[in-house]
């Protein structure tokens, strides 16, 4: 792993200013502060194998309308379209 | 045909093996970042579901590995915006840390709330470079930006835990 760089450091002068240093070291206290809060994960290994969950989420189908279902309510529009007359009748029987 | 080619086809055999060779570094990869083994688990699964779905628009020429990982850390920053608490680690995965004081204790229990109140695609770049030490254009190329993007984005995390932490009367 590489050692990341401080967004605080200019690079590799020798010699920083004092503003510049002071920044640095508590650039550094806080990062040393966090991986105390948060200690980094020391063997973060998979415990099992996912293949068979993976193949679960793959034959999860989306929920799908039968065609019948669709040319039914497109004969109905049609029918109400034409005949204006069966929208109460069909009120009634809802 | 080799192994990418016979993904990117839609191959389905191709993309199991692809699974099995990549799962443990995609999993690794997402519990460094929202540290939560169960979550981490889920979100593998959606990865290469992701993946799978898009087979077409993956280029033979690139890095498996990276696309995966790019799809990983941007599922991983979602996640990170759906849930903001901070998680407890297992102990098992956890580094081991000794015992100490009430106000070290308050400390970092400060910083843990600054630090899961920060933006969650500034938290991703601080996780990574802060504490698990991945190099700035490691994450730079996880996240598709520059390395100047990244230390930038470092920068203001930095400066929003400072402020927050100053707030709370904690000398960060």
């Amino acid at each position: 792993m590489n050692d990341p760089v401080s967004p605080m450091s200019g690079g590799t002068a020798p010699e920083k200013p004092n503003g510049a240093a002071s920044k640095e070291d508590e650039f550094v206290e806080l990062r040393r502060k966090l991986r105390d809060a948060l200690p980094p994960l020391s063997q973060p290994e998979l415990r099992r194998d996912l293949w068979p969950e993976m193949l679960r989420r793959m034959e999860q189908r989306p929920v799908r309308v039968p065609w019948f279902d669709w040319a039914l309510l497109a004969v109905a529009g049609v029918a109400l379209a034409f005949f204006p007359g069966l929208i109460p009748a069909l009120l009634y029987h809802l | 045909m080799d192994l990418l080619q016979r993904f990117a086809a839609g191959d389905v055999d191709a993309f199991e093996s692809l699974f099995r060779q990549y799962q443990g570094e995609v999993y690794r990869w997402i519990v460094r970042i929202v540290r939560d083994a169960a979550a981490a688990e889920d979100l593998t699964v959606e990865t290469f579901w992701r993946a799978y779905k898009g087979h077409a628009g993956f280029r033979i020429d690139a890095s498996f590995a990276a696309w995966l990982r790019r799809i990983a850390t941007n599922m991983a920053i979602d996640h990170l915006r759906r849930r903001r608490e901070y998680v407890e680690l297992p102990e098992e995965i956890a580094a081991e840390r000794k015992p100490d004081s009430a106000v070290q204790q308050e400390t970092r229990l400060a910083l843990r709330k600054a630090f899961a109140d920060l933006p969650p695609r500034l938290r991703v770049v601080a996780q990574l470079g802060l504490v698990e030490e991945e190099s700035y254009p490691e994450i730079a190329q996880a996240l598709g930006i520059s390395p100047l993007a990244v230390k930038l984005r470092m920068f203001r995390a930095v400066r929003l835990l400072r402020k927050k932490l100053q707030r709370w009367g904690m000398h960060p």
